[in-house]
């Protein structure tokens, strides 16, 4: 069953060569019916491959579909090869599902949109890249799958193009990661000219073989390649594109700027893990980025009026955690938060949207409100997924993953007391944001009327999401509760285990313990401010430094104000100034002389036969003169 | 006979070609204008048949010959051009025809 691998890319893709080619031809129906089933085939698919690779996993660990020889120029020979091992495995089944389960919702969100067949054509060529990435067997691969994504984020962000904001919103998307990519291309490019080749697993055990640990190769190209997923994981400092991201469909949100998309950085450290432990100090700013990125996320988040805003600094937040995981050497934590991110964070998006549907497109929380009665099953599944988004314990998926990282941010060699607390603050903030949406919108009283409903294509994918959000994390337990790591035994073939080891007074169940206390602060935190004293956060809101606070955390600290400033204007400025560029001035001076040749030579055509025979006459003189004299 | 010596054959040519040239430049009647060609080519082959004569060679006249060829057909393609503009401007005035100036 494993060489149907090749059939996961290959689905979206003739989804969307159907949908480009003859999509605004087809009926509505038909169009959705191409763009959803192709996603559809492509996520059974990858079940069955799935279920075939748990069954009879292949020797080493990993399965290899090489399908064409790509390139073929002397021994420069990328092939476009497939790679499966637990790590693009887990990845690929749980973006499938999503993007499946995402790809229904849409077919009902969008049914009065203009670019219907559009926007399933370009969502599935957004999955066809992103299964591309993960499966990608060698860099150039995974950098065709890395660039496509980046290219259907920018097309889905300005999908509604008649909006000059949503335009400027994508560019700036597109432009913000492209920096990271550059980053990453120069990394690309270091690693092959010193190994000689792009096949990632033999250039990783090339890395290992020949390059020492801390020495100055591993540390520039694992700089580099972090450089790219910075960008493309919207973390520090690279993260101000995503809460403009949020001008798209909300679908995309929920697929490309929360489940999939954004993750990619996370799966390119995790896929050259061992190029970031041959680079200590690249792990440990690892580390700290995900760990500066998640607090610093968390405060916007809570400043947010906009409630897609709210989710997205969350998932900026939430994408820090997995940085964490993976600057202490936590892979397998990381890779299990993402997968339950998905989960919740697709989840929270897709009520999003149907409540900003019944709302009429309102997207201001605080004109949104008791909306629990009014809307039980929204109000149901957003509750599900804020929970596992903070953590509630034992219940939600969120709170396994999210404890395992709590612990590995104390317990690694190369975590320590402050990540651990950054992580725990992190966990509070959440807390306290999410519930503080969710009060906000579903408590109260009710001041809006709810204009449209949800129909099954809707709520079903919610559903189920919500039940996922449940129980995705009972797959890995920690010993305090059963001890039962499925997803780390099996990851084992693919990432290496982690290695905890330190912790002194601590230990797993205490440190979970106060996780779960952080969470019920954040919880209460936000109960008093926004359900009990509402007047308390208003005079807060309100005070000098309150105020000052709020509008610094409001402008995601700053970040837009100093690229603008730094980098924008100047770039405007001259443009401006250089509007008549200087380069150009003596091409003009040649086209100026020769239109003033020209001027001057057409007064002698008068078109007189006389005058030309003069002309000739007094020229045979001249040379017959200048023959004479010579 | 008395020889004619080629300093005066060759003054009475070119004496003929400026007088051709000047005809050519001074006339705006198309077919004056034609006349002066004629005369011009007859003063370059009388050129010829001096240098010829000089040097007891046949080729002078031989080109001369020639010459007188390509005057015939120099003409007749020349009074086909004037019946044309003539049918065209409804004169024989050159300098009427002077509609392609840059």
């Amino acid at each position: 069953m494993l060489h149907l691998l090749w059939l996961v890319p290959a689905f979206p893709i003739l989804g969307f060569l159907v949908l480009a080619l003859v999509g605004p031809r087809l009926p509505r129906k038909l169009a959705a019916v191409v763009g959803v089933a192709s996603i559809g085939a492509s996520a059974v698919v990858s079940i069955l491959v799935a279920t075939d690779f748990l069954a009879a996993p292949p020797a080493n660990g990993a399965f290899r579909q090489t399908l064409w020889s790509w390139i073929d120029i002397g021994w420069f020979r990328p092939q476009v090869a497939l790679y499966l091992d637990g790590l693009s495995l887990v990845m690929t089944t749980v973006v499938t599902v999503v993007s499946f389960l995402i790809h229904l919702y849409s077919a009902e969100f969008m049914a009065d949109d203009d670019g219907y067949s559009r926007f399933f054509a370009y969502m599935n060529l957004f999955v066809a890249s992103m299964v591309m990435l993960l499966l990608a067997d060698n860099l150039l691969l995974l950098y065709l799958g890395w660039e496509g994504v980046g290219l259907c984020s920018y097309l889905l962000i300005g999908f509604w193009y008649r909006d000059p904001v949503n335009g400027l919103a994508a560019r700036k998307a597109f432009i913000v990661t492209r920096v990271g990519d550059t980053a990453m291309a120069l990394g690309l490019f270091l690693l092959f000219s010193h190994l000689g080749t792009l096949d990632i697993q033999a250039s990783m055990s090339r890395a290992a073989s020949q390059w020492p640990v801390g020495s100055g190769l591993p540390i520039a190209a694992a700089a580099l390649l972090l450089g790219g997923a910075v960008g493309k994981s919207a973390q520090l400092p690279l993260q101000t594109w995503l809460p403009d991201a949020m001008a798209g469909p909300t679908p995309t949100s929920a697929l490309i700027h929360a489940a999939t998309m954004v993750t990619a950085g996370v799966y390119l450290i995790a896929r050259t893990h061992v190029l970031y432990e041959l680079a200590p100090p690249v792990q440990l700013a690892v580390a700290i980025v995900g760990a500066s990125t998640l607090v610093m996320a968390g405060f916007s988040a809570l400043t947010q009026w906009d409630l897609k805003r709210v989710l997205a600094y969350s998932t900026i937040s939430q994408i820090g955690y997995m940085f964490l995981a993976l600057g202490v050497g936590a892979w397998t934590a990381a890779i299990f938060h993402f997968m339950t991110h998905a989960f919740f964070k697709a989840l929270l998006f897709l009520v999003a949207g149907i409540v900003i549907h019944a709302m009429n497109d309102e997207h201001s929380i605080f004109r949104m409100g008791g909306l629990r009665r009014l809307m039980p099953v929204a109000f149901w599944t957003f509750l599900i997924g804020g929970c596992s988004l903070a953590g509630l314990p034992f219940l939600t998926a969120g709170f396994y993953s999210k404890d395992l990282i709590v612990w590995a941010a104390w317990s690694s060699p190369r975590g320590g007391w402050a990540l651990w607390s950054a992580a725990l603050l992190g966990v509070l903030l959440t807390g306290l944001y999410t519930f503080r949406v969710i009060f906000v919108v579903f408590f109260g009283e009710p001041t809006a009327e709810v204009e449209k409903r949800p129909g099954p294509a809707m709520t079903i994918p919610v559903i189920v999401l919500a039940a996922l959000s449940l129980v995705g994390g009972l797959v890995e337990l920690p010993p305090a509760l059963g001890n039962l790591p499925l997803f780390s035994r099996f990851m084992a073939s693919a990432l290496p285990p982690f290695e905890g080891g330190g912790g002194g007074a601590m230990s797993e169940g205490l440190s979970g313990l106060v996780a779960a206390v952080a969470f019920f602060a954040g919880l209460y935190g936000a109960y008093v401010f926004f359900v009990r004293r509402r007047s308390l956060a208003n005079q807060m809101a309100l005070s000098r430094p309150g105020r000052a606070l709020h509008r610094f955390w409001f402008a995601d600290w700053g970040f837009d104000w100093l690229y603008d400033h730094a980098l924008v204007r100047p770039v405007v400025w001259f443009a401006r100034v250089n509007k008549g560029d200087v380069v150009d001035a003596p091409y003009r001076g040649i086209a100026r002389v020769s239109q003033v040749l020209h001027h001057g030579l057409s007064l002698t055509e008068t078109g007189r036969v006389r005058w030309y025979a003069a002309g000739i006459a007094a020229g045979a003189v001249v040379f017959v003169g200048i023959a004479l004299i010579l | 006979m008395l020889p004619v010596s080629m300093g005066q054959g060759l003054l009475l040519a070119s004496f003929l070609f400026a007088l051709g040239l000047v005809g050519l430049l001074v006339r705006r009647n198309v077919i004056f204008m034609l006349m002066s060609i004629e005369v011009m080519l007859n003063a370059a082959g009388l050129a010829f048949v001096v240098a010829g004569s000089r040097w007891s060679q046949p080729d002078g006249q031989v080109v001369f010959l020639f010459i007188l060829a390509m005057a015939a057909s120099e003409v007749s393609v020349g009074l086909a051009l004037v019946l044309q503009l003539n049918r065209q401007f409804k004169s024989l005035d050159a300098d009427e025809a002077s509609v392609m100036r840059g």
